[in-house]
């Protein structure tokens, strides 16, 4: 199937809209902001208006890709897809802030700011300089953004002993961008889980996967990104590694978007999707096997667990749930919030900075009052929003089962 | 552009006690009556235009939107290809707001003469339709969705024209010269005195009778000229040909798509406005008024979209139609596309003896402006002037800057006033000041007749989530009373189920279906009180007490 066939499969799918309203009702931007008019209107509606010459509607620019609209639907209207396609077309005809191009690049970011981490960190949170930037750039001075490790994942995992070679199971772990800078104790942390449930991990070169890209509608350099990340993935794949990723967001992006958004098709692309699991997912399946360790410590905490929106998109449940309930003394708070209103890059920006935080009120609420000592969740930029909106320390799941199994 | 700028013309509903004098009344209210009527009054001649229903309701408002660009008759009929192509050019001109500037292909299917793309070539060349040949890889990447089987591509000036607003816009154009248009006016006697016809008697929605006089009467009533000529005891053989059509959900192409090959049944994919239409087929009936579809001809078009873009046959279809050409001959009826679609103005003076009566008839939808200068150069001489037409140059409301309609045009103005103004039809994107416009500007209280001015609830929902927003805002901006709001939203309902019960199945039986629970479900339709409560004698007595 070429990309183009596959685009009428996610821009027929405006046919069964029915007009019910329902994603509309479950869209976290509309139900705070008048300068978003929907998904329905800017997904089904507004594509009737589309596909001859300009593109005319900016307000779905005010879209943040969160992917609700798409999972609420009951009729299977690719609500999302349809919009992000179409916000590709604005950008490409109506140009895009030099800031766009700039956020939407974590390697960038990363090698830019890794080898001065220091300064970086303290330009990033110096009060003056975030002011010029948001004058500058267009970055909300108070926007949440991360801190560079200055020693990077891999230049860590380069130092380690080659794994022993006990494990049966075979892992190619994708870390993403996120993990690679910002994060590296996470990635340090899912290994040593993954290893103690018997997997031989692999490191296979990789980059960014070009979501960021993706979700502010620069599909060509996403595509480049997505097929450079995929062709580094695919021999492992097709030797029967599992592809484990940390960074939810980015493993949808390998399991779903790069096909349904970008329209890419290839045959290492399809050997990647079908071996690409969600980290949680992954360990949720050895266990319903009965093959997860499960020498579980006591972790007497509470934590509070939200699912951010692209975990619900890759239709697996809450499998961090599950693993979760296998620790002793582990108090979880499920939050029954769709939405932290970061969407990866969204709430950065100046003009959208309120919004995202509006979006987020209810969730941040409901942490705050349940007092947790963590509050758990997937993705990394949903978890750097969270801490900024709560004060809270968010980790990832496996960060608990690293401790519950007491491996650091 | 914005679209019904030209709002400050009210049509009104005449109740005259005093018979209204002119020198040319046309009856019908299509394509070709109005641009006389326009035509005519450009030229100063005092004009009255009556018609049976809404403007726009009979042939003209049931055909696919095609603007010709006289390519589909270069090989089996020249002169219907010359008058299309100089038309488009001419409504191009003066109707650019009514146009998209769609461009047109006629493609070699699998199905089609291999041989007579060339023949077609030669009969553009001959005939002055601009045709230029395009690689299949250049067509497919216009048109992905097109069959990759094509095996040629002509490009020709193909376009898409909005009949509906060309009509309200000549109308509008027509009425600022000073013509009296009267929709709603049913024509019941043509009157006669000896030889002469004198005008008409028509009836009007209130049921009044309205007397007409005038020195000439045009018969512009296309498909009913020959009901309307056999009134003034004249005979002109109609042989009504109908045509099918189809609207999918949305457009399948962006541009025309023609079979190359002789004109058949469903040889023509139209992008107009938000929907694709597949059309056509053309079979003889007995009486204009009779356009039923069949299952048989529904699948029909169906299969014969699949030729043309592969997969047609699963896509959500909206609403069917069909419309009935006035396909004029003066011997017996043969084979409906062997009747040529020029047309022709006819004098009853030479033909039955009696004087001050003209029909213009035959013809099509692209050629209306030509057909109604002939028809006024016909009049002008039967009044004994000479008066030059200028209906070829000077455009129509809001078409003056020349720019085409582009389909992006409503969410543009949609975008412009997100903040500010209501949307009512969602599908169609129409704001309520647009439509609280236009139901001022309307004599009668009919929400079918606001769907085809604005296109409220022509979109996927079909009216089910706008119908009864609009019903409460004619109650509102009309002064209705419960009884006439709830008669014009069931009337809307059933017009509505007409167009789309016989194609309900998939996407659009569903959307039906969630319809049906809101206004049956939810407000109970099939129990609205239509008419006012009689008032209950206890009710005196109880106040008296």
């Amino acid at each position: 199937m070429t990309a183009e066939q596959e685009f009428d499969f996610i821009r027929d799918s405006l046919d069964h809209c029915v007009k019910c309203t329902i994603c509309e009702t479950a869209c976290p931007v509309a139900a705070v902001t008048p300068l978003f008019p929907g998904p329905k209107y800017v997904g089904p509606q507004a594509e009737r208006f589309r596909g001859a010459g300009q593109s005319v509607d900016a307000s779905l620019d005010y879209c943040s890709s969160c992917g609700i609209c798409t999972l609420a639907c009951p009729q299977g209207v690719h609500v999302a897809e349809i919009n992000s396609r179409a916000r590709a077309v604005m950008k490409q005809q109506h140009g895009m802030p030099l800031r766009d191009q700039l956020i939407a690049r974590p390697p960038l970011q990363g090698k830019l700011g890794t080898p001065v981490a220091p300064v970086a960190n303290f330009v990033l949170s110096n009060r003056l300089a975030r002011l010029v930037a948001e004058k500058t750039l267009g970055i909300h001075r108070n926007a949440p953004v991360p801190k560079f490790a200055g020693r990077t994942f891999r230049s860590w995992a380069r130092r380690q002993p080659a794994p022993a070679s006990a494990g049966t199971r075979r892992v190619a772990y994708f870390h993403g961008c996120s993990t690679n800078y910002f994060e590296p104790g996470l990635g340090r942390k899912a290994v040593a889980v993954l290893a103690h449930n018997g997997c031989q991990v692999v490191l296979p070169r990789q980059g960014c996967c070009g979501l960021p890209l993706q979700s502010n509608g620069i599909f060509d350099a996403a595509r480049g990104y997505v097929r450079r990340l995929v062709a580094g993935l695919a021999p492992y794949a097709k030797q029967g590694y599992t592809i484990v990723a940390t960074s939810t967001s980015c493993g949808l992006m390998l399991k779903r978007e790069a096909r349904e958004i970008l329209g890419v098709e290839d045959d290492d692309l399809r050997a990647v999707s079908s071996q690409t699991y969600d980290i949680c997912e992954f360990l949720a399946g050895l266990a319903e096997a009965g093959e997860l360790q499960t020498d579980f410590r006591p972790v007497p905490l509470t934590v509070t667990y939200h699912a951010p929106c692209q975990q619900q998109g890759h239709n697996i449940g809450k499998p961090a749930l599950d693993l979760l309930a296998l620790v002793p003394q582990l108090k979880v708070i499920e939050l029954d919030r769709t939405c932290c209103g970061i969407a990866g890059t969204y709430g950065l920006k100046r003009e959208k900075y309120d919004i995202a935080m509006q979006v987020g009120s209810g969730l941040f609420g409901d942490i705050r009052a349940a007092r947790p000592d963590l509050a758990v969740c997937d993705s990394e930029t949903c978890r750097w929003q969270i801490t900024h909106g709560t004060g809270r320390t968010s980790v990832h799941p496996v960060e608990i089962l690293h401790r519950a199994y007491g491996l650091g | 552009m914005e679209e019904g700028r030209h709002a400050n013309i009210r049509l009104d509903a005449v109740a005259a006690t005093a018979p209204i004098e002119c020198e040319v009344l046309v009856i019908g209210g299509g394509s070709t009556g109005v641009g006389v009527a326009r035509d005519a009054a450009m030229r100063g001649l005092s004009t009255v235009l009556v018609e049976r229903g809404d403007l726009a309701t009979g042939t003209t408002g049931r055909f696919h939107g095609l603007l010709h660009s006289g390519g589909r008759y270069a090989v089996k009929d020249p002169q219907a290809a010359r008058e299309c192509i100089a038309e488009n050019i001419v409504l191009r001109r003066i109707a650019a707001d009514c146009i998209e500037d769609t461009g047109g292909l006629f493609v070699t299917t699998p199905i089609d003469d291999p041989g007579y793309a060339d023949r077609f070539v030669a009969g553009c060349t001959d005939t002055g339709v601009p045709v230029e040949e395009i690689g299949v890889a250049e067509a497919l990447r216009r048109e992905p969705r097109l069959n990759r089987r094509i095996t040629r591509a002509l490009v020709v000036p193909d376009a898409t024209i909005d009949a509906w607003k060309t009509v309200w816009t000549c109308a509008r154009s027509a009425a600022e010269y000073g013509a009296r248009i009267l929709p709603y006016h049913e024509v019941t006697a043509v009157t006669r005195a000896g030889d002469q016809v004198t005008g008409v008697v028509a009836r009007n929605q209130g049921g009044e009778t309205v007397e007409i006089r005038a020195q000439v009467t045009v018969n512009a009533s296309g498909a009913w000229a020959g009901l309307l000529a056999a009134m003034a005891g004249c005979r002109v053989q109609i042989s009504p040909g109908k045509g099918i059509m189809l609207a999918t959900n949305h457009r399948l192409v962006q541009t025309v798509v023609n079979r190359c090959d002789m004109p058949a049944d469903g040889d023509i994919l139209v992008p107009v406005r938000t929907v694709s239409v597949i059309g056509t087929t053309d079979t003889l009936v007995s009486d204009p008024d009779d356009w039923a579809v069949t299952r048989a001809e529904i699948d029909q078009m169906l299969q014969a979209g699949e030729n043309l873009v592969p997969g047609f046959a699963g896509s959500r279809v909206l609403r069917l139609w069909g419309g009935v050409r006035p396909l004029f001959q003066d011997h017996a009826p043969q084979e409906s596309r062997d009747v040529t679609r020029a047309h022709a103005v006819l004098d009853h003076r030479a033909r039955d003896g009696v004087a001050g009566l003209l029909t213009i008839t035959g013809g099509k939808f692209c050629t209306f402006r030509l057909m109604a200068q002939d028809a006024v150069d016909a009049v002008c001489a039967v009044l004994g002037t000479t008066r030059p037409c200028r209906t070829a140059d000077e455009p129509l409301p809001d078409s003056e800057d020349r720019h085409y309609y582009v389909l992006g045009s409503r969410l543009a103005g949609r975008e412009r006033t997100l903040l500010d103004e209501q949307v009512i039809c969602e599908c169609e994107l129409v704001r309520r000041g647009r439509l609280t416009d236009e139901m001022a500007r309307r004599p009668a209280p009919s929400l079918d007749d606001l769907r085809r001015a604005v296109r409220l609830g022509m979109g996927p929902c079909q009216g089910g989530f706008c119908m009864y927003r609009a019903a409460g805002i004619l109650h509102q901006t009309k002064h209705l009373s419960a009884a006439e709001a709830d008669r014009a939203l069931l009337a809307f309902l059933e017009e509505r189920w007409k167009g789309y019960y016989p194609l309900l199945h998939g996407d659009q039986l569903r959307q039906a279906w969630l319809d049906d629970w809101i206004f049956q479900g939810v407000l109970d339709a099939g129990h609205l009180p239509l008419r006012a409560p009689a008032r209950r004698p206890d009710t005196e007595t109880a106040q008296s007490t």
